[in-house]
């Protein structure tokens, strides 16, 4: 591409149309297998195996389509999304390379074709991917103890609250321990899971230095504390230095301290949860760990300490040996090679667990991913990857300090940023009332997907999030960083190109008017043709 | 039918940011601003608003009530829109008695909205010549813009005013609208005249602190040091009024600057309605000034004064805009005594020079605990550096009153704000 | 040398980029981080497995030692169940332009807007409601949500959830459900089921449904495989107490089962993984939350969900994110519960299986599933000493008493297992008024020959029990196995 005027890209446009209205009745994309004879004549009338006042009685408005259509219709809107096939710096979300190896691992039968109820006997290789991954969890924080239940990182910080009402009740202290306190640039689960679970709520703002003061903390603190839930660094790549006071004030008023990993990138072989002081941690897998992120599914690893590990939601993967003890080598990586004899993988249900957050053991095929980015990576590897995100993040912070209408959020911290690092275009929006979501739209006619904002809420206005972890080569960073110039220059001097963009895109901007009009919303085709009937 | 859009401009609005004056809200800083090479910013502005509006959808529908000259029409003419003039006379140079009239004659055309580039003291003026009886969206075009009215950039002016004029004309003629409108405080680094509803704009009417330390009044040295001064330190707002302003469904109003559409509005409304159903029936509870402690009034079917203290208990109101005497005569009365109060305006003041009624006297009859405060987290969020305060001598002298403290922001959530004496 | 996943991982890169940013070291740009947090001794991993050949050969090693449901012959189902997942949902759910990326924005996104949306659309015509959210986590994270919402609509304070419930389920909503010493907790009653057909007893239903029950979940088929043929009447009982009823389905039965908006639920729930998802064992889970298109449903959804709308070109569609601002992610801990990263890569996969099977092949795959499970019952109640509990009206599933034999079902299955056969859930423990039952699912996958197969093997041990009965009246058994049989 020409460093100057971008990418000469275009979007796909296949104008597909919903699935609802391709195919012709009678059409069919999948046959089910028939019933034998003898069957056919045992059951007789299938119908007639179900009482009338629960049968259907009138077919489901589904489309009749033949095989290759449905195929080509999502093969069209696949290609109708732009996602990572151009240069992604989504942050907060640590966007990596998912290897083609760990696809073609879980699209095995052995990973596909496993009931999450079969007996432990039939699953050993699974189970002990999943104690080797725990081992490895255990190393890179800490801990004691990981799970894999929680299916994303929202639902780690839900596991960690309802740990938190397990531990206050067993001391008798709960109905007394109603408050978990976090800090406003936390992730917004943090906060929702804690209120979710009936605890208040106290969020630290941001005060000088741009984080949220230790002064602030202890005034917040009591004996009503639950539990504190942050991240650090945060998603200004600024770290808190005074974390270790945190956590000592917290336990000394009884409350328990939960590190939210999800910037882990920056981190990474650096520093360690538990020894920091906190008693629970969270990993994601499906970002630090090379699993696809997707939205879903997704694995937040949850790790503890001992003292928190009875509370464990079930069944913990043990390894057991001959003596029928668990844990045969202690938590240390001399673990034998697969196959030993003398140690077996069993399921063991926590004597006081808070049950399950969700079905069964997790998202396992997230789970053996992650185990094969670990030994893929190694330990020097997972070092040098941390390095490269910090590496590339201050590089892109570098540049960006001469692209006009841009400014550093906290521009009064002067030290180098983490693995991320969020930035304001409002300088840019009071020159040319060109805002962040007018360059995002922009970006995307040169094949350069949407940065992430920010969560709310936006303390720094009009902002952008680029992270680009150890993935992105020098030549799409600086890519990207074109890119962004140029659609920032290009507000100056022709802000309605930038204002009315995209212009090469699926589909012209939304006009977003119906999404939160009852009149109008239309979450479900049969909504959308009651709401609109003349279309 | 088409919609009216009344529309004015503060031509010497903003003239005073890049040259490290606090505003131009007088006629003495006006001169005193071009005098120091100060450049129109409020008709760029406002150009770029109205460009905005004209060319969203349904401007066809639009005829904009401009007031004359560098007052609007000057502007008006060139942004495409349908223009009429407004028949008010204005001043060379032109004043808050002129942005007042201008105002007043727009809501008299019987215009929908009100678009005006300025300040916070061309709000305040605006306010002045017309309540609540027209809604009010505020081009951001001065140096201090703490109001809620104002929307955060020209642009986003220009979107909220075409998206409240399209949802109008979705509606019957004359039906009331609340769901549309929703109210924003008006506030203002000004003299007491304006509280007692003085409207008075001359250049003698300089009762704020940085004016009387002297620095804007053309000392070589305060140009020198003269900073791009959005920031201007520690001023006393003072909550000048409550204006209409159109409900934004994505916050893009200054001081909700976060895209959460929780701001204002049904939020705060729960909170008050929490606040409300906890108070203690044995306790007198003064209700400080504000748009947010006067929810908490409503939540109890009550009306109080949104700009004074108003006093109450068992559910009745015991007192409205109440004078420090009549609240230490209250406080006497009854066992235990509540204080609510809501932050005023977008720099955090918590007590101002407008509240002298909660002064030492009252203050020492009142511990930490019984204190309460409200906000919505948005107002908390948007405030740089993340500070409450207390700007009154001899409140601060109250140490309980300062450092760390729990504000509301809903039922069973706090934010934990640092409060300063100020 | 670069690590194939790093690309910058080059000795020239790094000096430009430490240039640019006018560093001399890396470690110059960690300052940040006080040197007594940082890691005192080198991390003790497991060694690298740098290339691709050493990785693959480590992982089919162990995964080697796994044994998968369809070497063998597996029973088990419980509320998680094996369906043929036809090939083209893994080839469109494993696209790469949607396997990595979390958001564009709605223009460079519209693929993937589209696909959730036919989601969402196809999902409502199965289930005749006309408001579905994007996924959660799964069916139990589902029912625990929908009964949060329902107490959020009416007030109050109670649920009610059938006895028969899949525990795994039922442990997952008692979390949802809080603490007794915490806010907002909600008291979590049961409905007892009826002993002679195995429905939800409407007697207890009533006795139970008093003003402060927010909601009654029920579930159909229930967790017995029963068809709950009153649905409709529980609509009305509910209905009448002012609570909201909330109907957890396994979407795959509504070919031949009445959906839930007809039956009168203003709230369903179930699983997305029948419908195109493999077992993954265990990650497959999804569960939907789908209401009426009523603002009062829709206002205390936790989910995203795609709405079809305009876009700035007239005529031209476009799919934005409807009701944001209520999420936790839009409104932090004043949203509705929490919102996360979920599964939303399997509401694609989907979309393909809801459209290759078209109404058609949900009739078909109903009809396969009940004319298999009721001729499956019939071969099974007739080995003896076993019998099959509630021998008529079920879909997919049925509960199978072994109690006439004089073995336990733990050594049936251990034995069953020894013969290539993962025999069904043992319910002895989790519902030990069954006695010795085990849960037989049985799908459009399994054949005549398959459902002989295990006849087969269950006469054959049940007659080396009965002799083994006639040589050792005291009943000791030779154990089958160490295992226990409780998975």
């Amino acid at each position: 591409m020409s460093g100057t005027r971008g990418r000469r890209y275009h979007a796909a446009v296949w104008d597909e149309p919903l699935v609802h209205e391709l195919g012709h009745p009678g059409r069919r994309g999948a046959l089910v297998p028939g019933v034998e004879s003898e069957v056919a004549a045992a059951a007789g009338d299938p119908l007639a195996l179900v009482s009338p006042t629960a049968r259907r009685r009138v077919p489901p408005a589904l489309p009749e389509l033949s095989e290759w259509e449905v195929l080509r219709h999502y093969l069209h809107l696949s290609q109708q999304t732009l996602g990572m096939m151009g240069v992604s710096l989504f942050g907060t979300c640590t966007m990596k390379y998912n290897p083609a190896l760990s696809e073609s691992l879980t699209s095995l039968p052995q990973v596909r074709e496993v009931h999450p109820l079969q007996h432990e006997d039939t699953v050993q290789g699974l189970l002990e991917i999943v104690y080797r991954l725990d081992l490895v969890l255990r190393e890179l924080s800490g801990m004691d103890r990981f799970v894999f239940q929680p299916g994303g990182g929202a639902d780690a910080a839900w596991l960690h609250v309802c740990m938190t009402r397990a531990y206050h009740a067993d001391r008798g202290e709960l109905a007394e321990r109603d408050e978990v306190v976090t800090t406003i640039q936390a992730h917004p689960c943090n906060a929702a899971t804690a209120a979710a679970a009936g605890f208040k709520v106290i969020t630290l703002p941001l005060e000088e230095g741009g984080r949220a003061s230790l002064s602030a903390l202890r005034s917040a603190i009591s004996e009503r504390t639950a539990a504190l839930m942050v991240n650090n660094p945060d998603d200004m790549g600024i770290y808190n230095p005074d974390i270790g006071d945190w956590v000592e004030s917290v336990h000394s008023v009884g409350g328990l301290c939960f590190y939210d990993h999800a910037n882990f990138n920056g981190v990474m072989g650096k520093l360690r949860a538990a020894d920091l002081g906190f008693d629970a941690c969270m990993f994601m897998l499906h970002k630090t760990f090379g699993a696809p992120k997707g939205n879903g599914p997704a694995v937040g690893a949850y790790g503890c300490t001992e003292r928190l590990a009875h509370y464990l939601p079930g069944p913990l993967v043990t390894a057991i040996g001959l003596d029928g003890k668990p844990d045969p080598q202690g938590a240390s990586f001399d673990l034998p090679a697969f196959g030993r004899a003398d140690v077996t993988f069993r399921l063991v249900e926590p004597e006081r667990g808070v049950g399950r957050v969700r079905e069964y053991l997790g998202n396992l095929p997230q789970v053996v991913k992650a185990y094969a980015w670990v030994r893929a990576m190694g330990a020097d590897g997972i070092g040098e990857a941390s390095d490269l995100s910090v590496l590339v993040s201050n590089y892109i912070d570098a540049r960006l300090r001469s692209v006009r209408g841009v400014t550093r959020s906290n521009p009064e911290v002067g030290t180098h940023r983490l693995e991320m690092c969020r930035y304001s275009l409002e300088t840019l929006a009071q020159e040319t009332g060109v805002g962040a979501v007018d360059v995002q739209h922009r970006m995307t006619d040169f094949g350069i997907d949407a940065f992430w904002l920010s969560h709310e809420p936006w303390i720094v206005p009009e902002p952008f999030t680029p992270e680009a972890g150890e993935l992105w080569s020098k030549e799409d960073v600086d890519e990207w960083l074109d890119v962004l110039a140029l659609v920032c220059a290009e507000a100056y001097e022709h802000p309605e190109v930038v204002r009315t963009a995209p212009h090469r895109q699926v589909t012209h901007r939304l006009d977003g008017g119906a999404l939160d009009d009852p009149a109008r919303w239309a979450t479900t085709w049969r909504a959308y043709r009651a709401k609109r009937p003349a279309s | 039918m088409g919609r009216l859009v009344g529309f004015l401009v503060n031509p010497v609005a903003g003239m005073g940011g890049r040259v490290g004056l606090h505003g131009t809200d007088t006629a003495a800083r006006a001169v005193e601003a071009r005098r120091r090479g100060g450049s129109p910013v409020a008709p760029l502005r406002s150009a770029r608003a109205l460009r905005r509006l004209a060319s969203s959808r349904g401007a066809d529908d639009v005829t904009v009530l401009a007031a004359p000259a560098s007052m609007g029409a000057v502007v008006a003419a060139s942004s495409g829109l349908r223009v009429r003039l407004l028949d008010v006379g204005v001043g060379n140079p032109t004043s808050a008695a002129d942005t007042a009239a201008a105002a007043a004659a727009a809501a008299g055309a019987g215009a929908d909205l009100l678009l005006f580039a300025g300040g916070d003291g061309t709000a305040a003026d605006v306010l002045s010549a017309v309540g609540r009886s027209i809604p009010l969206l505020g081009i951001p075009a001065g140096v201090k813009m703490r109001s809620g009215v104002f929307a955060a950039t020209p642009e986003a002016a220009g979107d909220l005013a075409a998206q409240h004029l399209r949802r109008l004309a979705r509606v019957p003629d004359g039906e009331v609208l609340p769901a549309l409108l929703t109210t924003a405080e008006v506030v203002d680094a000004h003299p007491a005249d304006r509280m007692h509803g003085g409207r008075s704009h001359d250049a003698d009417a300089l009762g704020e602190r940085g004016r009387r330390a002297g620095e804007w009044a053309g000392s070589d040295r305060a140009v020198q040091t003269a900073q791009p001064a959005v920031e201007p330190g520690p001023m006393a707002n003072t909550l000048i009024g409550v204006a209409l302003v159109p409900r934004a469904d994505d916050g893009r109003l200054v001081g909700t600057k976060s895209s959460t559409s929780l701001q204002g509005g049904t939020a705060l409304d729960t909170l008050a309605e929490a606040v409300a159903s906890e108070l203690d029936p044995e306790t007198l509870y003064l209700v400080g000034p504000g748009t947010t402690t006067s929810r908490v009034l409503g939540a109890l079917g009550l009306e109080g004064d949104v700009l004074g203290v108003d006093a109450v208990t068992r559910g009745e109101l015991v007192g409205v805009d109440l004078s420090e005497d009549e609240i230490l005569g209250l406080v006497d009365e009854y066992p235990r005594t509540g204080l609510i109060l809501g932050v005023i305006g977008g720099q955090g003041m918590l007590l101002g020079r407008g509240n002298q009624q909660l002064g030492p006297r009252v203050l020492s009859r009142l511990s930490p605990d019984d204190v309460t405060i409200l906000s919505s987290p948005d107002k908390l969020v948007a405030l740089r550096p993340a500070l409450l305060r207390v700007d009154a001598g001899d409140q601060a002298s109250f140490p309980w009153l300062t450092g760390y403290r729990r504000v509301r922001v809903a039922p069973r959530r706090y934010m934990m704000m640092r409060v300063d004496a100020a | 040398m670069a690590h194939p996943f790093m690309a910058s991982a080059l000795a020239d890169q790094r000096a430009e980029m430490l240039e640019e940013i006018g560093a001399e070291s890396v470690e110059e740009l960690f300052e940040q981080i006080p040197q007594a947090h940082r890691l005192a001794a080198p991390l003790r991993l497991p060694p690298q497995l740098a290339s691709e050949a050493a990785l693959r050969r480590h992982l089919l090693g162990l995964l080697s030692r796994t044994s998968t449901c369809e070497e063998s012959l597996s029973f088990l189902g419980g509320g998680y169940w094996r369906h043929h997942v036809p090939a083209i949902c893994d080839e469109i759910a494993a696209r790469r332009e949607w396997l990595t990326s979390v958001w564009g924005t709605p223009s460079s996104d519209q693929g993937r807007f589209q696909a959730w949306f036919e989601y969402a659309s196809q999902l409502g015509e199965l289930l005749d409601l006309d408001f579905v959210g994007l996924p959660v986590y799964s069916w139990g994270c589902a029912a625990g949500h929908a009964l949060r919402m329902a107490a959020r609509m009416t007030g109050r304070g109670r649920v009610l959830v059938p006895e028969v419930l899949d525990p795994e389920r039922r442990a997952v909503i008692v979390n949802y459900c809080g603490s007794p010493e915490l806010a907002a907790h909600l008291g979590l009653g049961t409905v007892a089921w009826r002993r002679s057909d195995g429905r939800v007893d409407l007697d207890d239903l009533a006795a139970k449904l008093s003003s402060d029950v927010a909601a009654v979940y029920v579930e159909n088929p229930n967790f017995f495989g029963v068809v709950e043929d009153q649905v409709a009447e529980v609509a009305v009982m509910v209905s009448d107490a002012g609570a909201e009823l909330v109907v957890g389905v396994d979407p795959l039965s509504l070919g031949v089962l009445a959906p839930p908006g007809e039956l009168g639920a203003g709230l369903a729930v179930g699983t997305i993984q029948t419908l195109g998802v493999h077992l993954n064992a265990g990650g497959g889970a999804g569960g939907f939350i789908a209401s009426r298109d009523e603002e009062r449903y829709a206002r205390e959804f936790p989910t995203l969900q795609v709405s079809l709308c305009d876009t700035t070109e007239p005529g031209e569609r476009g799919f934005g994110i409807s009701l944001f601002a209520q999420t936790s992610y839009g409104a932090r801990e004043q949203g509705n519960d929490w919102t996360g990263n979920s599964v939303y890569m399997w509401s694609i996969a989907n979309a393909a299986y809801m459209a290759v099977m078209g109404p058609q092949g949900f009739a078909d795959v109903g009809a396969a599933i009940l004319q298999r499970s009721h001729h499956a019952a019939q071969r099974l109640a007739a080995l003896p000493g076993v019998r099959v509990r509630f021998p008529s009206g079920f879909f997919k599933e049925l509960v199978v008493d072994f109690g006439g034999t004089g073995l336990r079902v733990a050594e049936i299955n251990g034995a069953l297992r020894r013969r290539g056969i993962f025999g069904g859930l043992d319910l002895s423990e989790t519902f030990p008024e069954l006695g010795q039952s085990a849960l037989y699912c049985l799908t459009e996958l399994h054949t005549a020959a398959d459902v002989e197969r295990l006849v087969a093997a269950l006469d054959d041990l049940l007659g080396d029990a009965a002799d083994a009965m006639v040589s050792d009246p005291a009943g000791a058994m030779p154990s089958p196995s160490a295992g226990d049989g409780r998975r």
